[in-house]
């Protein structure tokens, strides 16, 4: 089991626990909570795989070989234009025919393996959009002059571009994690047990689904305000200094 | 590698999971749009009790995912004994109806906010220049305002409607059997999933392409002044070159 992050620090666990009828929930209070850092691990490592792949695809459709581009043209249109939950579907049962096939007995896919790897998925064709427009939103004349003093291509990506990429960035891919967030529930479908799946376990034993689905509801309500906040102070803080930010 | 016999058998099947995935989509869209105009009316209102509601609704169906939605909607409301007893409960027994249900209040919320801002955006002056007219505010509002929001919000408007294709996936997840369901269906039958969800994925695929080409001609055609333009333009290939004033060649 994962844990993570000051939401399940063992004294945490303990005050769910005592302080009874609220935050017990019928003595699932801290099953939820498991699920919950579970669904905020998968969140974070699909954030970093998918901001990667963003930034290799934005790479990809500036190129300047045409078949580069047409290949993240075709990563960008495909996964946009097919549900999360199909993906998600085809890697965790596709990934388990192929392994077994290739271990020459059964082998099941995790959970987690295909979440991380649909959701990161996912995540990275939205974000090489956003990345490939904030590259090009850094001033032509900022290039220009960096190429003036005789920086190469790589240093000028580096010191001129990349540092300003974030920024421009920063909002679109806030509204991408507000978005991961919220599709890491869809992970409950192939068993991974995360705040949705907990929740469903919980509501079956107890034949109180409003209260288990509501719990979670609430959960999920609480890490999107709490990162709209976040967002909101980040780009407020990263936009210092600029008059439109 | 892929058995293209099993692909070609799936597709029957799944033309058939594409009509509920048109029919739970179109049905969503329709309850949403009329949920969705009063809610942005209410959250662009002044006084709190009429805003702090509509606000309210939109935070919590933007901020919580469908999954949940869905659930708390088909197995939640379940729990309650008293409304298993009103008549309301011969549609919230359905699956079909309660994916309606779920989809129609998140789509409303989303567009709702899409709506509010294209009302915001609508120029002030024009409004002015109704009231100026003689027309009442309500009248402004719906001859010259809500078009106008109407045609600022279809871009956006587009892009939620193939975010509704694609979370209409989410149907399978209570038993109903829409592309998705279907899909997951045959795949546990035959065990072919990258053959079917291949055959599912493009059928989605092609349906969100279809959908991008209506929502493009029909910005086309609510713009009347590129139209216009389109018109008056000679056709491509021929387009003369401008050249300077006074240029004897021209």
């Amino acid at each position: 089991m994962l844990r993570m992050g000051p939401f399940l620090s063992p004294s945490g666990r303990e005050d769910c626990g005592r302080s009874g009828a609220i935050l017990d929930l019928r003595g699932y209070g801290t099953q939820l909570l498991d699920g919950a850092a579970m669904t905020l691990a998968v969140a974070a490592i699909s954030l970093l795989f998918g901001g990667a792949i963003g930034l290799v695809g934005a790479g990809a459709k500036l190129s300047r070989w045409a078949w580069l581009r047409s290949l993240a043209g075709a990563y960008t249109t495909i996964i946009r234009g097919v549900p999360e939950l199909l993906i998600l579907l085809l890697l965790y049962f596709g990934g388990t025919v192929t392994l077994s096939r290739l271990a020459g007995r059964y082998v099941e896919v995790d959970g987690l393996s295909a979440g991380v790897f649909a959701l990161s998925l996912v995540f990275g064709a939205y974000a090489t959009e956003v990345f490939r427009g904030a590259i090009l939103a850094v001033p032509r004349g900022q290039i220009e002059a960096a190429r003036a003093l005789g920086l190469r291509r790589l240093a000028i990506f580096r010191r001129v571009t990349l540092p300003q990429v974030w920024r421009i960035a920063l909002p679109g891919l806030g509204n991408l994690w507000l978005v991961l967030l919220k599709d890491t529930s869809l992970v409950s479908v192939v068993g991974l047990e995360e705040l949705m799946r907990k929740s469903a376990i919980a509501a079956g034993v107890t034949r109180a689904p409003f209260l288990f689905y509501g719990a979670a509801a609430l959960l999920y309500l609480a890490f999107t305000l709490v990162s709209t906040a976040a967002l909101h102070y980040a780009e407020r803080r990263v936009g210092r200094g600029f008059r439109s930010a | 590698m892929l058995d293209y016999e099993l692909m070609w058998a799936s597709v029957p099947d799944l033309l058939r999971g594409l009509v509920l995935t048109l029919e739970l989509v179109l049905a969503s869209l329709a309850l949403g749009m009329l949920l969705a105009l009063p809610l942005a009316v209410l959250r662009n209102a002044r006084h709190p009790l009429l805003w702090a509601p509509a606000f309210g609704y939109i935070t919590f169906f933007r901020g919580t995912p469908l999954l949940v939605q869905i659930f708390l909607i088909y197995y939640g409301l379940g729990q309650f004994e008293w409304v298993k007893a009103t008549p309301l409960w011969t549609v919230l027994r359905d699956a079909s109806s309660c994916a309606v249900l779920a989809f129609s209040l998140n789509t409303a919320a989303y567009t709702a906010e899409i709506l509010r801002g294209a009302i915001a955006a609508v120029p002030r002056g024009e409004i002015e220049a109704a009231l100026a007219l003689g027309m009442s505010r309500f009248l402004a509002f719906r001859l010259i305002g809500l078009p106008r929001a109407f045609r600022l919000a279809l871009p956006a408007y587009g892009n939620e409607i193939i975010l509704v294709i694609k979370s209409s996936s989410l149907a399978s997840t209570i038993t109903l059997l829409d592309i998705t369901g279907t899909a997951r269906t045959i795949v546990a039958q035959t065990f072919a999933p990258y053959e079917i969800f291949l055959v599912a994925g493009a059928l989605y695929l092609a349906l969100t392409f279809v959908t991008t080409r209506l929502i493009a001609a029909a910005e086309y055609w609510l713009t009347p002044e590129r139209r216009a333009e389109a018109a008056a333009a000679p056709r491509a290939g021929v387009t003369p070159r401008l050249r300077p004033a006074g240029d004897p060649s021209a």
